[in-house]
């Protein structure tokens, strides 16, 4: 067990290093000139070429790669002399745009993703598997019927249209969430604040994607229900309820956990459409400011992040399935 | 000897779109403890369906169940088709239990064996954990699994097949159920694991003072352990005898065909013989004897056997048959076509 931990840590750890590598070429091969873009209108060629030393941008690449690493490790000084500026470790370069360490950026706008799709996690795993259930329990009755309406707008209507709604008729025209003019708030601080803050935008997300996650636990349920295991346990006398919330569910539980850590590692990346709607300050909306603003160290930073999120949870979930399907042995 | 199980006039349909399907027309069994009885037929015969009757397994609302199934609970008569659902559940796995065809699906993936055993006891004495620990170890050392109490902290998946049908057995035994009822429970495995759970079954059974009613499309398996036998075709019971007179003196034509199809192994380079043609479907049955469109002796029969239905009738020994053709004609023309395959 330890060994095969040790062996995927590895082996995450060279896949982070490999997605890394790859996005640090896509963005010296674009025809952009990164040193250009890190002063305004008013730039002449002294000052870019002094911004392209200060920034190592005239090193050949290999080299200011493994700049780049080590900042990770090690943080960076930009610079030298009186004008020298630093990021202390762990160090994913520096903005222009913002003057400011792109690793101080992230750590501001993380704790608000994470809220965000925690939230929401929590939100849609609660109706969709609570409506799956009930969609599989009384399947073509009207329960499931009405469950189905509910999939098939949650599909259908992307998140701009139900977060708009929400935002429009919610907030602006029957005011039951106030528009939040304070900004975030942590839960400690002010549970209240807090729920205001994110309720809408928990909401918005939450319905997408429990439409599917309502689909896909009654369809899992149903198909559990007429395996072999389960009327084997109607042979042996147990009642129905105990056949449906034990063998039955307890069979679903490992794939929806799986989904659930993926879609969750894929939100931690940035809800882009969600946190623009509600002008939330997370990952989201820093990668896309980043990206019309060609703030490269940004994105190089957020795009690694995600992808190191994704490898991260990737590794969870094939460790919780050793522990929920006992057929699975991690060697 | 006591009956245990007494099916009468049992009529199973299931009402589909294209049609209401008779998957049980009329069959009456009985089983005594201490008999093994055994339902052949091939496919769709109807042989599944009138077990999961007896279990009361089918599922609520598909299903149209007339007839009587009485079954033995302790002394008290209770007819399952009368019974209300929880009704039902208590006699499951206490008076009557069940094995199945596959136990590569029938054990839950994710339970422990030893639990999953407990189970089936604490279904029916709620609060006793200890006593169900007890009992799982006690019947998996009973089927034949050394050292029981570690295996029964295993997962299904590190079972063998004939293992596994071990377990199902041990389950189905947990409560000392007076009623075995086994669905092909060895066609899932190779013929030397077969032998071994069909012996196991037969001691069990003596063990037990139950009474089995096996189901099975094998009839090498019905030759190795049955008492009596009933041969299911279309829904119907067309022949019930004791084992030995249905292999030696069949009486209905659909048994013949059954017996000339086993393949033999001093036959020299001959085609198999198969029984021609597609059973009936179950939603438009012939007018007359269900299996007359196949039957090769037809022309024998003195009426149309399409068109004029036929009954079972019982002789004096006890030996049922469903067949127009005179007792006379059949008993010297059966002979001689199974004395051919000899």
């Amino acid at each position: 067990m330890l060994a095969y931990i040790g062996r995927r840590m590895v082996f995450a750890l060279a896949t982070i290093l490999v997605v890394s590598a790859v996005v640090f070429m896509i963005f010296a091969i674009l025809p952009f000139d990164p040193a250009a873009l890190t002063c305004g209108q008013r730039c002449n060629e002294q000052i870019i070429e002094a911004n392209r030393i200060r920034l190592g941008l005239d090193k050949p690449l290999y080299e200011q790669y493994f700049l780049f690493i080590s900042g990770i490790f090690l943080g960076r000084t930009y610079g030298a002399g009186s004008a020298a500026f630093s990021c202390p470790a762990p160090s994913f370069g520096y903005s222009f745009n913002e003057n400011a360490c792109v690793t101080d950026m992230i750590t501001e706008a993380l704790p608000i993703t994470i809220n965000l799709a925690v939230g929401a996690l929590t939100l849609w795993l609660t109706v969709g598997i609570g409506l799956g259930i009930v969609a599989a329990k009384f399947k073509n009755r009207w329960p499931d019927t009405g469950s189905s309406v509910f999939v098939l707008l949650g599909t259908s209507l992307p998140t701009f249209v139900t977060g708009l709604a929400l935002l429009i008729w919610v907030t602006i025209k029957w005011k039951i969430v106030p528009l939040s003019l304070t900004g975030y708030t942590s839960l400690i601080d002010n549970p209240f604040k807090y729920f205001q803050y994110f309720i809408l935008p928990w909401i918005t997300l939450a319905i997408a994607y429990a439409a599917l996650y309502t689909r896909f636990t009654r369809a899992a349920l149903l198909e559990t229900l007429g395996e072999d295991y389960i009327r084997t346990a109607r042979a042996k006398g147990v009642g129905e309820q105990k056949v449906f919330f034990k063998h039955t569910l307890r069979a679903v539980l490992a794939p929806l956990i799986t989904m659930a850590s993926l879609d969750f590692a894929g939100l931690i990346g940035g809800a882009i459409i969600t946190e623009t709607i509600f002008n939330l300050p997370g990952l989201g909306r820093l990668t896309l400011r980043s990206v019309y603003e060609f703030d490269l160290s940004v994105v190089l930073a957020t795009t690694i992040l995600a992808a190191t999120v994704v490898i991260v949870m990737n590794l969870i979930v094939d460790m919780l399935y050793a522990v929920l399907d006992p057929r699975v042995r991690l060697t | 000897m006591t009956e245990l199980l007494s099916i009468e006039d049992l009529h199973v349909s299931f009402p589909t779109e294209d049609g209401i399907v008779k998957a049980v027309d009329g069959v009456s069994l009985t089983v005594n403890s201490g008999e093994t009885v055994a339902i052949v037929g091939e496919s769709g015969s109807g042989k599944t369906v009138t077990s999961l009757s007896v279990m009361g397994l089918h599922k609520k609302g598909s299903v149209i169940i007339e007839g009587s199934i009485k079954i033995n609970d302790g002394g008290t008569i209770k007819d399952v088709v009368n019974l209300s659902p929880n009704e039902v559940r208590d006699i499951r796995g206490r008076a009557v239990a069940m094995i199945f065809q596959d136990p590569m699906s029938s054990l839950h993936p994710y339970y422990k064996i030893g639990n999953q055993l407990a189970e089936a006891f604490e279904v029916h004495n709620p609060g006793n954990k200890k006593a169900a620990k007890a009992r799982a170890i006690e019947m998996l050392d009973l089927v034949g699994i050394s050292e029981p109490d570690q295996r029964a902290e295993e997962f299904p998946h590190q079972f063998s097949g004939g293992m596994r049908q071990r377990v199902m057995i041990a389950m189905a035994l947990m409560n000392s159920p007076r009623l075995l009822i086994a669905d092909e429970p060895t066609t899932a495995l190779d013929v030397t694991v077969q032998a071994q759970i069909l012996s196991l079954l037969d001691k069990l059974k003596k063990e037990f003072d139950m009474g089995v009613l096996l189901i099975t499309h094998d009839l090498g398996v019905v030759a190795q352990v049955a008492d009596r036998v009933s041969v299911m075709y279309a829904g119907q019971i067309v022949e019930e005898a004791p084992v030995d007179d249905l292999f030696y003196t069949p009486k209905a034509p659909y048994t013949v065909g059954l017996l000339k199809s086993v393949p033999r192994i001093s036959a020299k380079n001959e085609r198999l013989k198969a029984i021609p043609g597609q059973p009936p479907s179950l939603i438009h049955l012939p007018q007359g004897c269900d299996f007359s469109a196949r039957c090769e002796y037809r022309n024998l029969s003195p009426v149309d056997c399409a068109v004029i239905p036929v009954s079972l009738h019982t002789d004096s020994a006890g030996h049922s048959s469903r067949c127009h053709i005179p007792i006379e004609v059949r008993n010297s023309v059966f002979a001689k076509d199974l004395q051919e395959l000899k």
